[in-house]
């Protein structure tokens, strides 16, 4: 993390925050709490805040902002962050069907690591995973923080076609695919949630600075689940961070 | 019913607004008009709020067969636009009737021509937008490009009297094969040698053939790097100036993905993306350096030229040939002491 932060501008209505110039836990703790800072300050004139990695992106009317007003507001509120009270992060549980049809990869994770098919399931489902930023395609999360014991790298030849809710490994990091796309990550198995419906009230499921937990679902579970999906009736299961 | 039926659906014809905004934390990209004056323009001729949907139509025009009475204004770049065989004028707002068929004989100048149409068009409206995102397959006609046999719908409206309303010549933009685009450096230019820059902003750029929706590839003298062209993914903006490590600058478009790795020059400023969004392959961009300060000066200038357009075209309705003759009212582009003042004019005959 930079000791001093960075305002860089993006034209005439892009301001960039900058934190630092890492992929770390920290700077996206950061990011949050600065995401949170704004919107609880109601400024007016800021019409989208997009956080990535280590910086977040803040879209401003320039006929209510000049450069240097918004950059020292935004600097008192980057002062302030330190007593500020937040909610904490959400954790979304997400079940899994692993293996099979479902996560054609998964053997080859087993092969890659020496582990038996349980061992890597137990160790996926073990951990929440923070969401860096979502991008890429819609509703994409960028997890961090994966067992290092399961990392497999991408495959050789990417597939073409990656059905949506697939759940895979690429690396020592973790992802789900929302929408079918193609795509060179080990597929280790697939969620019935929806993580994006543009018809839905909430379009996507997941938003960075938040956490992901994986749970190991039979097929039963896996069908019952797909198709309260599917009407509308299933309520994706959410709990507090502990830390 | 329908308002007009696609006989022909054109080269890459789609409905777009002045896009999707507040999701791209989601990683769903904006898209909307790449040309946002000629979409503003367009809507405020007809009577329409400024982003209501409009078709945006690409170098090779749609023919369409109108099915019931509507106001339509063409405006953007000349795709050689005709009603019922004659030449149909940009800039102006015209009445068109069942069985009226709108054609479009070929590229004269510009790119993208917009179709507005009183009452906009009637497609859902998808995470808060009409505009179509095409690799999302969201948005505008079932998240697609028109097809033959499309019919389109429109929405109420009352636009009695707005017919014969034309934008004054000063508020037209000139279209040109070699344009320049002002540009704020940043938020990535220290990735770059004080050379780099220098060659950014004193060569001439072509566009090439990838130029879409997304971004524009432009060829030319190789901008050098400091270290590497790889950052740490951040967002991007419509205008940002992306150069990868092979040193060719892309320009990021409507349809650009919320974030990437590559460092980013600079970014171009507003009122200036409308004649990117008109260039085609082949065609010349340079580059010119403004402060944060001079192209804020510069944004508000072009929101009081559009706030001042919305003005002069109200006051021109009703056209009432009675009444006493007045001349169309005229904003005037005043240039004192380096300032740049607007005056509307409004001369009585």
């Amino acid at each position: 993390m930079y000791d001093k932060t960075k305002y860089l501008t993006a034209g005439d209505k892009g301001l960039v925050i900058e934190f630092g110039n890492e992929i770390s836990k920290p700077i996206n703790e950061k990011i949050r709490s600065m995401v949170l800072a704004i919107e609880k300050a109601g400024l007016t004139g800021l019409s989208e805040l997009v956080p990535t990695y280590r910086s977040l992106l803040v879209y401003y009317d320039p006929l209510q902002w000049s450069y240097q007003k918004l950059v020292q507001r935004l600097q008192e509120l980057e002062g302030e962050l330190n007593s500020l009270q937040l909610p904490q992060p959400k954790v979304t549980l997400l079940p899994v069907l692993y293996g099979g049809e479902y996560g054609p990869d998964l053997p080859f994770v087993c092969e890659n690591t020496g582990l038996t098919p349980e061992e890597v399931i137990d160790i996926h489902t073990s951990r929440d995973y923070l969401i860096y930023m979502i991008g890429f395609t819609p509703g994409f999360p960028y997890l961090g923080g994966m067992d290092e014991r399961i990392a497999t790298p991408r495959l050789q030849n990417p597939r073409t076609k990656i059905p949506a809710g697939s759940v895979g490994i690429a690396g020592s990091q973790t992802g789900v695919y929302p929408i079918e796309s193609p795509g060179g990550w080990q597929l280790i198995g697939r969620t019935p949630v929806k993580l994006y419906d543009p018809h839905r009230a909430t379009p996507v499921l997941l938003a960075a600075g938040d956490y992901v937990r994986f749970y190991s679902i039979n097929e039963t579970e896996y069908q019952e689940i797909l198709k309260k999906c599917l009407d509308g009736t299933y309520q994706v299961q959410c709990r507090e961070y502990q830390g | 019913m329908g308002f007009c039926k696609v006989i022909k659906p054109g080269l890459f014809t789609t409905i777009q607004d002045r896009g999707r905004f507040g999701y791209q934390q989601s990683g769903m990209p904006v898209a909307g008009a790449m040309d946002e004056y000629a979409l503003r323009v367009g809507n405020i001729l007809v009577g329409n709020p400024e982003g209501e949907s409009c078709l945006e139509i690409t170098l090779l025009g749609p023919t369409l067969e109108f099915l019931s009475q509507g106001l339509i204004a063409l405006t953007g770049g000349d795709l050689g636009g005709q009603l019922n065989g004659k030449e149909l004028p940009l800039w102006e707002a015209c009445e068109v009737k069942a069985g009226d068929i709108l054609k479009f004989t070929g590229v004269k100048k510009g790119c993208r021509a917009y179709l507005a149409v009183a009452g906009g068009f009637n497609v859902p409206v998808v995470m808060g937008s009409k505009a179509t995102y095409v690799r999302g397959a969201i948005g505008g006609l079932e998240g697609r490009t028109l097809r033959e046999g499309d019919i389109l719908e429109k929405g109420p409206s009352n636009s009695a009297g707005l017919a014969g309303r034309k934008v004054p010549q000063d508020d037209i933009y000139t279209l040109s094969n070699h344009i320049t685009l002002r540009v704020v450096l940043g938020p990535q230019s220290d990735a770059f040698t004080a050379e780099g820059i220098n060659t950014f902003l004193t060569s001439s750029y072509t566009v090439t053939n990838e130029a879409d929706r997304m971004g524009y590839r432009l060829e030319g003298e190789k901008i050098q790097h400091q270290k590497g062209a790889d950052i740490i993914s951040d967002g991007i903006v419509m205008g940002s100036v992306q150069v990868p490590g092979h040193g060719m600058p892309i320009v990021m478009m409507a349809d650009r993905q919320t974030t990437g790795g590559y460092t980013k020059i600079a970014t171009v400023i507003t009122p200036d993306l409308p004649l990117l969004a008109q260039a085609k392959p082949g065609d010349k961009v340079s580059f010119r350096s403004v402060s944060i300060d001079e192209a804020h000066s510069i944004y508000r200038i072009y929101e009081e030229k559009i706030a001042a357009l919305k003005r002069t075209l109200r006051s021109s309705v009703p056209q009432d040939k009675s009444s006493v003759p007045k001349g169309p009212k005229r904003t005037l582009k005043l240039l004192v002491n380096g300032k740049e003042y607007l005056v509307d004019v409004e001369e009585v005959q």
